[in-house]
């Protein structure tokens, strides 16, 4: 029935003559598309719908009025930045004639194509764009519940654990420990807790240089690693160690009372102890049933349509988007091509398959920034690497590329918050 | 690979049609156009709205020859990168030039 409705509202007529239907005609034919989550996927994906098909009432429900951003939180952690360089409103999102609900999503029925809301309203679509980001997988990591986070912050959301981190590398004692605890893939933000470990080792060097920095890692292997590696020999010796997985790194339990990191070969009592956790789709993704038993969430990769639920898109960090990391740069990549299929849908065409790229820059130190850039397209039903494209920065670059690479890093921040939320 | 470079070929002469309505109806046809792939994604860096402080040169609506030749010097290496380089690299001639007609359409400065 829903084929009927849409054949007759969009069938073969252009854009132009759409445009020139009375308004009321207009406001009736108008297909439904539902974004849950506003962060780079989910407010970038409801903006460009937007702009690509005139015809739809798109409804962005994001709970947060202000969106914190995760990437240069970093920076923040290490006092190099204040966090109100970190907040976005809706007001842009709004503005482009997107209805904006705060609100949080309590259940999605995908047979009537039904979102409810805490508030008690409930929300039909056509199409329904889920960008839910990640949560925390609470108790995963023996002793990390959500009560542990206070004394043993996270940080991996942005926002208070953000700042709390912040504030406990500042009430530590020169000569102190921090540790940092490295979750297996897959994770939001495959370089992000080598960019923290550098900048927390950049903070100690110029303010509590007697301290030490442990980083220790449940992988053998982290992008931008062999960067990463010798900028910390050239500007962190003897400051920051890093323990990988075959050198014991794994962390297998926390005791939150003690902050001690236990690992299958020691304890480790940190003054400052920063637990990167195991995560999964954000959890409306469980609910709507399109996360698998992984937790994360199996799409297509024309279309970004889950493979779990018919009219139900997927995007962003809980999405499975093969070769592409979850980073904001591929989340909003993802959102702009999803919009396009969706717009494509709707109006009954077959979407063509698509290429995506990532960049995602890292900083060692704030004048040393390093790169890592991809191309992807779908290759036997994923996303697989362009061959002959990508990869990182050069290994023997001079100090006026990593400082140009720093500046640019700046410069994509303002970019795709603006790409973003406007 | 070859299915969606097939698929993309296709695409630059409708885009080309495009570029020729423009005078007339610019809005609807930039908000009707479909972005080839890969089109996107470019705004993720070289800023769409006026208001981006950014050393990264903006690239919508600049002349399609341009953006080729620019794009084709990066491949080859013969112009020196940062990350274009890399990325240029992922984009056959076909893909590039379908890419450089989209951008042209697009308004430079409306988001």
């Amino acid at each position: 029935m829903q084929k009927t409705r849409r054949a007759f509202l969009c069938g073969s007529a252009a854009a132009a003559s759409a445009a020139l239907l009375p308004a009321p005609a207009l406001a009736q034919a108008k297909a439904r598309v539902v974004v849950l989550g506003g962060g780079f996927a989910g407010a970038a994906c409801a903006r460009e719908l937007q702009r690509a098909e005139l015809r739809a009432a798109v409804t962005l429900v994001e709970e947060n009025p202000i969106f914190t951003a995760c990437p240069f939180s970093n920076s923040v952690i290490a006092g190099l930045r204040e966090m109100a360089a970190q907040r976005f409103g809706y007001d842009a999102v709004r503005a482009a004639g997107i209805a904006v609900l705060h609100d949080r999503a309590l259940a999605v029925d995908p047979q009537r194509r039904l979102v409810s809301l805490s508030g008690g309203s409930a929300l039909g679509y056509d199409r329904l764009v889920l960008a839910p980001g990640i949560d925390i997988r609470w108790g995963a990591l023996s002793g990390y519940d959500e009560a542990a986070a206070e004394p043993m912050p996270h940080a991996w959301k942005a926002g208070e654990q953000t700042l709390l981190l912040r504030r406990q590398l500042e009430a530590m004692a020169d000569g102190g420990t921090v540790v940092i605890s490295a979750p297996a893939n897959p994770f939001r933000c495959p370089p992000g807790p080598y960019e923290r470990a550098s900048l927390i080792a950049y903070y100690l060097k110029m303010k509590k240089p007697r301290s030490k920095l442990i980083v220790l890692d449940a992988k053998d292997s982290f992008s931008k690693q062999r960067l990463f590696q010798a900028a910390w020999q050239q500007l962190y010796t003897g400051l920051l160690e890093w323990v990988s997985l075959s050198n014991g790194g794994k962390v297998t339990s926390v005791d939150p009372a003690t902050r001690t990191l236990v690992t299958d070969f020691a304890s480790y009592k940190a003054d400052v102890a920063n637990v990167i956790p195991p995560q999964r789709a954000g959890h409306i993704a469980e609910i709507a049933g399109v996360a698998d038993q992984t937790g994360w969430c199996p799409i297509d990769p024309v279309t970004f349509e889950s493979r779990l639920q018919l009219g139900i898109h997927v995007i962003g960090d809980a999405a499975i988007a093969g070769a592409m990391p979850k980073s904001a740069f591929a989340a909003n990549a993802q959102a702009k091509v999803c919009a396009a299929v969706v717009a494509a849908l709707l109006r009954d065409e077959t979407p063509s398959p698509p290429k995506l790229i990532n960049t995602c820059y890292s900083l060692v130190a704030p004048d040393y920034g390093i790169s890592i850039a991809g191309v992807y397209h779908p290759v036997n039903g994923q996303l697989a690497d362009v061959e002959g494209a990508g990869g990182v920065s050069p290994a023997d670059a001079p100090p006026d590329f990593r400082a140009l690479e720093a500046r640019y890093a700046e410069a994509w921040f303002r970019t795709i918050t603006a790409e973003s939320f406007g | 690979m070859s299915g969606s470079a097939r698929s993309v070929a296709t695409r630059p002469t409708a885009s080309r049609a495009v570029t020729l309505l423009l005078p007339l109806v610019f809005s609807v046809a930039a908000a009707a156009a479909e972005p080839p792939a890969g089109a996107s994604s470019c705004t993720g860096c070289h800023a769409a709205s006026a208001k981006v402080d950014t050393p990264v040169p903006r690239i919508l609506g600049r002349q399609p020859a341009e953006i080729v030749a620019v794009m084709q010097a990066f491949r080859s290496g013969e112009r020196p990168s940062t990350v274009m380089g890399r990325i240029a690299k992922g984009f056959s001639e076909d893909e590039i030039r379908a890419i450089a007609v989209w951008l042209a359409t697009q308004p430079a400065a409306e988001r």
